[in-house]
């Protein structure tokens, strides 16, 4: 429980890693548009055929992918079958109510694959960016909601402090555990409903001690001179590089790709 | 002029009715005392002694309730002045923890100057040279959860330090930490005061740590018992017994001999000087 990784973060030396995070969340943003703008196979294959580089340049072990496809494989298998019987035309296959259509293998094809590299390439933003550079990324890119009265820097501090506290609270939550059960409380045995109210005990000194670290770190941020987000400078200046102006080119060109193959093809 | 005045300081946490009502419990009740430049002070207590709530008026975190704290010559009580006070006066509280901001050292030491709007690369500056003076450097890119206790509060320390004060008070900065860490944590305090001339209150109830530095202030009951260089305050042992209070471990030692007509006539305040005495009595 100690060596939870955060956002899954998988420190490298890859082009990935290098690129701005603010590219990095853009690209993904366009990309999942290109995902669902891919009408036929030969968009669709280009698209799948992107995610696999992105798999390779991301210089994460393959496995890592393969887990967080675990995650969502009965989703995928679902809204396949689904799709597999909602298709028209000419039944290939019938039995009882359902009926198989070529239409409806394709959709569930597509279904697949659209699921499949939308997942990867997500889990590659998040393997690649550290969350601070992530949390970074996004105030930045945010920064125009100001103008609908949207207080993206206190969101994005939120997120830092959240994202810092984590790990200090899964210790203390492990020594409240172990304190409870030195104490006889039993976390291990029972059904679910008895396990839940086993946690009680817990989580109400988690919360206790939360409020009073909260409190303590507020009174650390004004020691600071923390006052909101006007006039701060931050340490870290993100610089768009050429990498970052070669993802570009990159992007515009898979966009014409698919675009490209949904005319044409 | 002083680093901080103090007059006639009354704190209370109640409310102005039960003020007016004089139902209510001082917490500091007529404090006055000054920190000058470049000292080295300790101020001393049991919990509830009103030390720690006298810290937190250094930097304007608490406003007093009567009295005044000037922070070179700044009122604290001024709002538009609040905020170069505490850039002036750095508070680092107990809990090292609860303390950092960031995830990662160096951004959680680059939070001061951020919130002052300093250039970037003035930023990386301080925080180099902050990281340096607390002996931090090589663990700049470290998640604050995989360093000691000691070293989470030399990182506070650093965060401090990098907004560039001219006095750092320390709320009980050892009272969590191990044996190693307090050790750690005071040579980088006094490193600060020497090397950097940085004035330092140290809030503590650990009389070896008061010991060590240049004035020591005694707190009981929101006011001052004594004040003087540590000599001066640690000879005193019926006083500060009498208020419940320790005295480092030699000087009782020396203090209790005395009482039993061994012929000690100063009473010695660390490992080093008590040996001495007791050589001087021995032989």
């Amino acid at each position: 429980m100690r060596d939870i990784t955060l956002g899954q973060y998988f420190p490298s030396n890859g082009v990935l890693h290098k690129l701005d995070a603010r590219t990095k969340i853009l690209f993904l943003v366009a990309f999942i548009v290109l995902i669902f703008c891919s009408f036929n196979f030969y968009a669709l294959g280009l698209v799948a055929a992107f995610t696999m580089v992105i798999v390779l340049l991301s210089k994460v072990p393959v496995k890592m992918f393969l887990k967080s496809l675990k995650t969502i494989i009965l989703i995928v298998v679902i809204t396949s079958v689904l799709n597999l019987f909602y298709g028209t035309g000419e039944p290939i296959f019938e039995w009882w109510i359902f009926s198989v259509t070529l239409d409806g293998i394709f959709n569930a094809i597509f279904v697949t694959v659209r699921i499949i590299c939308l997942v990867v390439v997500s889990s590659a933003l998040t393997f690649t960016t550290s969350p601070t550079d992530m949390t970074d990324g996004l105030e930045r890119l945010m920064k125009p909601l100001t103008v609908f009265h949207i207080s993206v820097h206190e969101i994005a501090m939120m997120m830092t402090i959240a994202l810092r506290f984590v790990p200090t609270l899964l210790e203390e939550t492990d020594k409240i555990m172990s304190a409870q059960k030195a104490r006889g409380a039993d976390m291990e045995s029972g059904n679910l409903i008895k396990r839940i109210k086993a946690l009680i005990p817990v989580l109400v000194p988690l919360f206790v001690s939360s409020f009073r670290r909260a409190y303590d770190l507020a009174m650390a941020m004004e020691c600071r001179c923390y006052r909101g987000g006007k006039g701060r400078t931050r340490l870290k200046q993100m610089h768009f590089t050429k990498k970052d102006a070669g993802a570009l080119v990159v992007m515009i060109f898979l966009t014409a790709g698919v675009v490209l193959c949904d005319i044409f093809l | 002029m002083n680093q901080i005045d103090v007059k006639d300081l009354v704190f209370t946490y109640e409310s102005l009715e039960e003020i007016q009502q004089n139902i209510c419990d001082y917490v500091i009740n007529g404090v006055s005392l000054t920190v000058k430049k470049g000292e080295f002070l300790s101020v001393i207590g049991h919990n509830g002694s009103g030390k720690s709530t006298l810290s937190k008026h250094f930097n304007a975190i608490l406003l007093p309730t009567g009295g005044k704290v000037y922070v070179e010559g700044m009122d604290t009580l001024d709002e538009d002045k609040c905020y170069d006070i505490r850039r002036k006066v750095g508070l680092v509280l107990q809990n090292p923890d609860n303390q950092l901001v960031a995830s990662i050292v160096e951004e959680d030491v680059a939070f001061g100057p951020e919130n002052l709007g300093v250039e970037p690369k003035e930023i990386r500056k301080r925080v180099d040279e902050a990281l340096k003076a607390v002996g931090m450097y090589e663990y700049r890119t470290f998640a604050p959860h995989k360093l000691s206790g000691g070293q989470k509060q030399r990182v506070a320390i650093a965060g401090i330090l990098a907004m560039k004060p001219d006095c750092i008070v320390l709320d009980e900065p050892t009272a969590m930490l191990d044996p190693k860490g307090r050790e750690e944590v005071l040579n980088a305090i006094h490193t600060l005061n020497k090397e950097h001339g940085i004035t330092i209150v140290l809030i503590t109830h650990n009389m070896d740590e008061a010991v060590t530095s240049d004035r020591v202030i005694v707190m009981d009951g929101g006011k001052i018992l004594t004040e003087g260089t540590p000599k001066d305050v640690f000879s005193q042992v019926e006083l500060l017994k009498k208020h419940r209070l320790d005295v480092p471990q030699s000087t009782e030692l020396c203090y209790k001999l005395r009482a039993y007509g061994v012929d000690i006539k100063e009473l010695p305040l660390n490992i080093d000087e008590c040996v001495s005495t007791l050589k001087e009595v021995l032989l």
